[in-house]
């Protein structure tokens, strides 16, 4: 495969900065969000920086109720911060929202039953006035793109649940988002479906050029997806460690027994040992 | 094969304890009867008879016991007695007689059917006010609740009477007592499915900045619709009894509550079991029909029953 990222998705916000390759896409500066429960306050988010380049893929690794989830939901504006600065694509989440700039992946797949996966995937573009030749052009791809193509007509009971997961990846990759966050996607998935979907994900990845935040709490799916991997650690959640990664763009499934990747490994778990310690 | 014995077993029994059950309550009856033609029987006068168990009654003249299946005005019509009079009055007679139950039972669909139609237009209307808005929440939902706590047959008469003075007759009055009663499943249920979509799904709409009536039209009416059929069964049938019920006061020639009404001015006891029995197989009929229709709709949209 090739190295070079195929761009042919069409920027919508292009800002004129040719170098965007390099731009920040995502910047977190002192993020603190604290949930008030009946049970009095729960710091989920404490002082948490955090920059992401265009084109990274940065997965969140942690314990849970460290507050990846919640992280996520921030970028995504379905959650308020409540200190500290939070912007994406220069804009506010909100602003960043209505613009389109992410596509949103949930854990569940969360199909509409009564629709086809072809008027699943069409549900975005329904809702953001796509035409509807465009929206066969942009099912088609997408389909094609989690190689799924020729399953459009199958309702969601007809498929297995790593098909119904791709189908809903499809979803959030049918308008030009780019940003793809995703929450633990494959969570519920078996170790095998798991791995081929890590695979197809890394294609994806290098054939969208999209940038993509990705909540797990697998050490060997974050090292084998990332460039950037946060680790982080709970009560208060906080960031306790950044690795860049030192893998090549391009990793075939044996990479995971490379030294390198081990490394990478190690690092990682010291790190969440680490974090846990503070209990 | 096996639940097709199961149901004809069960509807046997069924059968054999009501024609069981004519004997001891229609005894004291025959036995009048027979004592009045002349037939000598156990104890030999009413009041003596009186006092006696039916069961004893039965006992001391066996020979009575055909008769209780077979008396003009049974306390207890017996099952044929009730068929050969719904056979008579739907099959061999004209529907525009005044004696058949087609033409009865039709006066009371339209008015079941309109009422009906009343309720669930306004069920629904009032659960999508009551989805989006917390005043509308706070505010409708409890009216409805206690409008039910009310006893329907004594506010029927009200309502008629009312509307009557008002200058409205005829289908109408009936139609709202039947709306009465059938928009309130519609409501609860509604207001049920349309809060049916989990936060994962409408966290995803929101990701796509999608407005509230896109969020309705495309997940809550879909979503809400299978709890909409369940109430709407629930519904038809309290239509068919809120129907029934607004013919009783008026005194109405029309409809199965008149039926009701002047067999039992008459002791038509047979009449009052077949007009009960129209009533039950015309509310049956109007849930399968409803059941067909949840079937097509929810099978075209995909969902797996
Ligand atoms: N809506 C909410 N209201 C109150 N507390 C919440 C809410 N969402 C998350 N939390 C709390 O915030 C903390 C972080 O949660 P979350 O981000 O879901 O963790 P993770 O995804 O890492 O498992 C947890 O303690 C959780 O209980
Ligand atoms: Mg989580």
């Amino acid at each position: 495969m090739n190295m070079e990222t195929t761009t042919q998705a069409p920027e919508p916000q292009a800002t004129g900065s040719q170098s965007s390759a390099q731009a920040t896409v995502i910047e977190a500066k002192n993020l603190d969000l604290t949930f008030q429960t009946n049970d009095g306050p729960v710091h989920a988010l404490k002082d948490v920086s955090l920059n992401i380049r265009k084109g990274d893929f940065v997965s969140f690794i942690g314990p849970s109720g460290c507050g990846k989830t919640t992280f996520l939901r921030c970028i995504a504006a379905l959650e308020r911060p409540t200190g500290g600065t939070l912007s994406v694509n220069g804009m506010t989440p909100d602003e960043a929202r209505r613009q389109r700039a992410y596509g949103y992946v949930f854990q569940a797949a969360g199909l509409y039953p009564w629709r086809t996966i072809a008027k699943n995937i069409k549900l975005p573009l329904e809702i953001m006035g796509y035409s509807k030749t465009e929206q066969d052009k942009r099912v088609e791809q997408v389909l094609d793109l989690v190689e799924l193509s020729g399953f459009g007509g199958k309702f969601p009971w007809q498929l297995s649940g790593g098909m119904q997961q791709r189908a809903s990846i499809a979803r959030a990759l049918a308008f030009d988002a780019d940003i793809l966050l995703m929450d633990e996607p494959f969570g519920a998935l078996d170790e095998i479906v798991r791995d081929h979907l890590n695979e197809q994900l890394l294609k994806l990845w290098a054939r969208t050029n999209k940038t993509i935040g990705f909540v797990t709490h697998s050490i060997p799916e974050a090292v084998y997806l990332s460039t950037k991997i946060v680790v982080m650690s709970p009560r208060p959640g906080r960031i306790h460690d950044v690795i860049d990664s030192t893998l090549p763009k391009e990793r075939p499934l044996d990479i995971r027994d490379s030294p390198e990747f081990i490394e990478i490994a190690h690092r990682v778990r010291d790190g969440l040992r680490a974090g846990h310690g503070h209990d | 094969m096996k639940s097709i014995i199961a149901v004809f077993t069960v509807l046997t029994a069924i059968i054999a304890i009501w024609y069981i059950a004519c004997v001891p309550m229609n005894i004291k009856g025959v036995l009048d009867g027979a004592e009045r033609a002349g037939i000598e029987v156990v104890p030999e006068t009413a009041r003596e008879r009186r006092d006696m168990s039916e069961i004893g009654l039965v006992i001391s003249n066996r020979f009575a016991i055909d008769e209780t299946w077979s008396q003009d005005r049974p306390r207890l019509p017996a099952p044929h007695q009730v068929a050969v009079e719904l056979w008579e009055t739907t099959v061999e007679k004209k529907i525009t007689s005044k004696r058949s139950l087609i033409y009865h039972g039709q006066v009371t669909l339209s008015a079941t059917l309109l009422g009906f139609a009343i309720g669930t237009g306004l069920g629904i209307l009032l659960a999508v006010g009551i989805v989006h808005s917390r005043v509308m929440d706070m505010s409708v939902m409890p009216w409805a609740i206690v409008s039910q706590t009310i006893p329907i047959i004594a506010l029927a008469p009200m309502i008629i009477v009312v509307l009557y003075s008002v200058g409205v007759q005829g289908l109408l009055p009936k139609a709202i007592i039947s709306a009465y009663l059938s928009f309130f499943p519609v409501v609860v249920g509604m207001v049920k499915g349309l809060r049916s979509p989990d936060h994962m799904q409408l966290d995803l709409l929101k990701t796509y900045s999608a407005s509230t009536a896109q969020g309705f039209w495309k997940l809550r009416l879909p979503s809400s619709l299978p709890y909409l059929f369940a109430s709407l069964k629930i519904g038809i049938a309290a239509s068919l009894v809120g129907a029934i019920v607004g013919e009783l006061p008026t005194g109405a020639v029309a409809g199965l509550g008149a039926r009701l009404l002047a067999g039992s001015y008459y002791g038509q006891t047979v009449q009052i079991w077949s007009a009960l029995f129209a009533a039950a197989i015309l509310a049956a009929a109007l849930v399968a029909a409803l059941g067909l229709i949840e079937r097509l709709l929810l099978g075209r949209m995909g969902v797996k029953t």
